[in-house]
């Protein structure tokens, strides 16, 4: 499903982002990178929406080469995955219905269509009572649940997330793994990066060691 | 077709969701839009009002030929032979000196002079049309019959409201030149609104990118935000115009009718209003179209 082909980052100033890196992810894979900070996590999710284009190698995405993509059709592959950041990265100027039905606004579906399906993303992250509240209102956990819907309320059938419970405590960073652990139980192909070793401890995913740019396992 | 025009429809909304937002703001740019248009405006009508007058007070134009005091009957007769012989006259009208005094001392305004004359001192005259109103015809004729014996002074009649209509062209290119430099000050006002207005919402421009917009889904509404802002301004521009006409309606009839000139300050009509609108918009458009495109390109290329 994603496949990455010897694939190097080198940033301006000589700084090595990742380097030669080979990997096959198949699709309803559960997948946790690890490593230290500067490691190269970040970098190598951002390859596969392409907010990152590889210095050398391929990024494959269903056979398709995300690095040369146009970039008329870039967005177009982004609207295909569900992407969780570190900060919930929410719009806190408008409701959190109306920022969990941004990506389908964007997508172009119609009205009654998007706010059915913003209402089933809601109650699939158990935050339908929250609807029409404003983001500040919420607790951080909530608000990464609120991102955690509008990154699959396109029903993407992969989801990136980059460290989504970095800044939560413990039992706010259970209930979102126990979240992606249902979304990948429910066949969704999962990637995430995180520092923490106890994330989805439960459901033994396949853990892939990243430091200094290089794969270690 | 539906999804693209439901699409522009959307960014509309978008766009006077922000204006909404904050209507001080909103209020306050328009004016000044607004303060843009409305000298340009109000130049073009004044303009238009003074050619109408020069229009109406033209008519059909004359040429009329004054003979010299003592010019015998013979002279005068070979002048009108040479006149009804000429293939540029349309019509000859010959006006003696008495029936001149006679109009003369009809005249209201000059009735009184007329009464202190001892002697007539008018002389005989005639008024021709020419068949052409152009102006090398009017000099040709003109330069024929000076030079027959017996003629004064040949006057061309319409030569005071040519001058009026060479003032009305000048004003006219003046308003035009102050037209397109404070259309240049708007496109630049709606610049700057757009850039700032990108730089509050670069998290949400961001943030829409991340999630798969597309750079026209993106741009629209700060297209339709620079358009919209602009139309306000024509509409505001358009309700200044009419205020101020109203104001100097009545003074300008006082000083019209002082002077005896028949000027009428109209107000404009639909479809001048609809096209000072639509100007405005489109600068507004412009305006907003080339901030985009400098300032969006550079979050784009960052985020």
């Amino acid at each position: 499903m994603i496949r990455f082909e010897a694939v190097s980052k080198h940033y301006p100033g000589g700084v090595q982002g990742l380097s030669n890196i080979s990997l096959d992810i198949r699709s309803g894979e559960l997948i946790v990178l690890r490593g230290h900070s500067g490691a190269g996590k970040s970098t190598l999710l951002k390859l596969i929406p392409a907010l990152e284009r590889p210095s050398a190698g391929r990024v494959l995405l269903n056979g398709q080469d995300v690095g040369r993509l146009p970039p008329g059709a870039v967005p177009y592959l982004r609207r295909s995955l569900g992407l969780v950041m570190q900060e919930s990265r929410l719009l806190f100027d408008r409701t959190v219905f109306d920022n969990v039905q941004l990506p389908l606004i964007i997508a172009g579906l119609p009205p009654k269509e998007a706010a059915k399906r913003t209402e089933a993303a809601l109650e699939r992250v158990g935050l339908r009572e929250f609807a029409r509240a404003m983001p500040i209102t919420l607790s951080g956990g909530e608000q990464q649940r609120a991102a955690i819907a509008r990154a699959i309320v396109n029903r993407p059938s992969i989801v990136i997330a980059d460290e989504p419970t970095a800044h939560l405590d413990a039992d706010y960073a259970n209930e979102i793994s126990a979240l992606f652990c249902s979304f990948n139980a429910a066949g969704v192909t999962l990637i995430v990066a995180t520092h923490d070793d106890h994330l989805f401890a439960t459901r033994a995913p396949r853990r892939i060691e990243l430091s200094h740019g290089k794969l270690l396992s | 077709m539906t999804n693209w025009l439901a699409l522009h429809f959307a960014a509309l909304r978008h766009a006077a969701r922000r204006l909404a937002r904050t209507p001080l703001g909103t209020a306050l740019s328009a004016l000044v839009v607004a303060i843009a248009l409305l000298l340009p405006a109000l130049g073009y009508v004044l303009a238009d009002s003074v050619a109408q007058l020069a229009s109406s007070l033209s008519g059909q134009p004359e040429i009329s030929i004054f003979m010299e005091m003592n010019a015998d009957s013979a002279q005068t007769q070979n002048v009108a032979a040479k006149l009804r012989g000429d293939p540029g006259v349309s019509a000859l009208r010959f006006v003696p000196r008495n029936e001149a005094l006679q109009a003369l001392a009809s005249d209201a305004s000059f009735g009184d002079v007329a009464a202190t004359l001892g002697n007539n001192p008018l002389p005989d005259a005639y008024v021709i049309t020419p068949r052409s109103d152009s102006g090398a015809e009017f000099e040709r004729l003109r330069d024929s019959v000076s030079k027959l014996p017996g003629v004064a002074h040949v006057q061309l009649d319409t030569e005071w409201v040519q001058r009026l209509a060479a003032l009305v062209a000048l004003g006219r290119l003046s308003i035009a030149i102050l037209a397109a430099l404070l259309g240049i000050a708007l496109v630049i006002v709606t610049f700057n609104t757009i850039r700032l207005q990108i730089l509050t919402q670069r998290q949400e421009i961001g943030v829409s990118l991340l999630l798969g917009a597309t750079r026209p889904w993106v741009r629209r509404p700060f297209l339709y935000f620079g358009a919209l802002q602009g139309a306000l301004g024509g509409l505001l521009a358009w309700a200044l115009l009419l205020i101020i006409l109203e104001l100097i309606r009545a003074p300008t009839q006082q000083l019209a009718d002082a002077y005896g000139i028949p000027l009428m300050l109209s107000n404009p009509g639909t479809l001048e209003t609809l096209a000072l609108i639509a100007l405005a918009g489109a600068l507004g458009w412009l305006g907003a179209a080339l901030s985009v495109r400098r300032h969006l390109h550079d979050r784009l290329v960052t985020d």
